[in-house]
């Protein structure tokens, strides 16, 4: 057994370790700012960490994406980040108890949601309501999500009975489902769809200004530079920032 | 025992690194353990919801094994003792998606067999079936990512067995499959059956390939690891003890197989 189950796995094993350590070289002089922010936020965080490292020469934004409650999570365990921006309140909240927050947090932006459909809407919905015909296959998701728990609201709301065909564990999987044509509609943000642009046609969702989501930002306690975390935040709720954000599809506070 | 004096002590250089990388496995599953608030484990299985999921996790874990073994146990044999052109560029391919992150696996089968896939979309225009959020695509999933270990496995143990006696059973007059079924299959019989645990651990932990490529709903795509990630995302602690769960009935499960099946002498 010369080429066996353990050697791949040796080799496995040592292409892993060689992928650690990335990204930690640090020049002098040079520094780093690292923002938590809810996966929606992928667009506009990329520009205003652009438009933050234009302002200040000799420092680079690093970004990291995920869901706000891994996010939160992450930032109580002491994950090493400066600045933390979810997609509701609520997993804020989380964060804050947590201690991780200790000047609290101030909302920056708001977002509704709306139905995506393929851009060539293969099952023929034309309202919200038609989510509810025979052999449609929606995805939300899971109401452990803001995306979900707003989204399941929104079907109660309107009386839709359907079972969806996956729930997703964040709102970039069920917009990927989506633009893939692998489902037929999905819940998304009103950023989302407009971010997708001509993968996806949206749907109007009634009374979806009734279900509005707040997205807090704020400095995390394990901050290296909590004055400059504190500058990034302020170009958040900027003029400036405010102008990318509106941009995206949000609504400022 | 006669055999320890004559080989003396264990070395120090051996037994140091091996104690530590135990240690390695172990500590963090008793972190786990500690962590875990226990009282809820009962009323927690008593849950639709976890129920269904461990039904789900059990029936494409064995499924995925029937599979293996099925599909897995003529390719590794065909590897290991048939001589056919490309047969290294076969043996690398088919062990890639060992390492492939299970989510780009999940997005090669979408494009593979999704409904607009390569083979998914012609499939839904014959027969009107699309493969996406069922059971099946949890199987199918699983299948990709378990199979490669038990060709691994498999083929490792055929050609640790040489084909030697495969040579002596065609010299007494057996035919190919004659010796493959009473020769080569039995010799071996352990090399498979570790295989087969392998293909059933890699397919009960499989979480990324499922949740990208079949979705993940209660009763229908959402097996266990699929649930605790969902948790995850809500109540940690909830996540916390159906791990335990997941955990208690894989060491069981192995253990069982273990002192059954997979003795080493």
């Amino acid at each position: 057994m010369r080429c066996g189950l353990p050697a791949l796995l040796c080799g496995a094993l040592a292409l892993g370790l060689a992928g650690c350590g990335e990204g930690e070289g640090v020049d002098d002089g040079d520094r780093e700012l690292t923002v938590l922010a809810a996966a929606s936020l992928t667009g506009t965080f990329t520009e205003l960490a652009a438009a933050f490292e234009e302002a200040h020469p000799g420092v680079s934004v690093r970004l990291a994406f995920d869901s706000s409650a891994t996010l939160a999570s992450q930032a109580v365990q002491g994950a090493p980040a400066d600045v933390l921006a979810t997609a509701d309140a609520a997993t804020m909240q989380d964060a804050v108890a947590g201690g991780a927050v200790p000047d609290g947090a101030r909302t920056f932006a708001t977002n509704t949601m709306t139905l995506v459909v393929p851009a060539d809407n293969p099952a023929g919905l034309a309202t919200f309501a038609d989510l509810d015909a025979p052999g449609v296959d929606y995805v939300l998701c899971v109401e452990t999500a803001p995306c979900g728990a707003v989204g399941a609201t929104l079907l109660a709301a309107a009386g839709i009975d359907a079972a969806p065909a996956s729930l997703e564990t964040d709102v970039k999987a069920v917009l990927a489902k989506v633009a893939a044509d692998e489902a037929d509609a999905g819940l998304v943000y009103v950023t989302d769809a407009t971010a997708a642009g001509e993968a996806v046609a949206t749907i109007d969702v009634p009374d979806a200004d009734a279900e509005v989501l707040d997205y807090p930002i704020g400095v995390l306690e394990q901050a290296g530079d909590a004055d400059l975390a504190r500058e990034f935040v302020d170009l958040v709720v900027s003029a400036e920032g405010r102008a990318i954000l509106t941009r995206a599809g949000f609504g400022v506070p | 025992m006669t055999t320890r004096a004559a080989l003396g002590r264990p070395p120090a250089l051996l037994v140091a690194p091996a104690v530590l990388a135990a240690a390695f496995l172990i500590v963090p599953l008793v972190a786990l353990v500690v962590d875990t608030p226990w009282g809820d484990l009962w009323s927690l299985l008593g849950t639709t919801q976890v129920r269904e999921a461990l039904r789900l996790s059990a029936l494409t874990s064995a499924l995925t094994v029937v599979i293996c073994v099925l599909v897995g146990t003529p390719l590794a044999w065909l590897l290991a003792r048939v001589d056919f052109p490309g047969r290294a560029v076969v043996r690398v391919l088919v062990v890639v998606p060992l390492v492939l992150p299970p989510v780009v696996a999940g997005v090669a089968l979408a494009s593979a067999l999704g409904r607009n896939g390569l083979v998914g979309g012609p499939l839904r225009e014959l027969t009107g079936t699309t493969v996406p959020f069922t059971t099946a695509a949890v199987v199918i999933s699983h299948a990709f990512v378990a199979l490669p270990f038990f060709v691994l496995a498999v083929e490792g143990a055929f050609r640790s067995t040489g084909a030697g006696l495969d040579a002596v059973a065609a010299t007494l007059g057996a035919g190919r499959w004659t010796t493959f079924r009473r020769v080569t299959l039995p010799l071996a019989l352990p090399g498979l059956l570790a295989g087969c645990a392998l293909a059933w651990a890699r397919s009960l932990g499989e979480f990324g390939a499922t949740i990208t490529f079949a979705g993940n709903f209660p009763g229908t795509t959402q097996t266990m690891p699929s649930l605790i990630y969902t948790e995850l995302q809500g109540d940690v602690e909830v996540a916390r003890t159906l791990s335990l769960i997941l955990l208690l009935v894989s060491v069981l499960v192995l253990g069982a197989l273990r002192e059954r099946w997979l003795r080493v002498p």
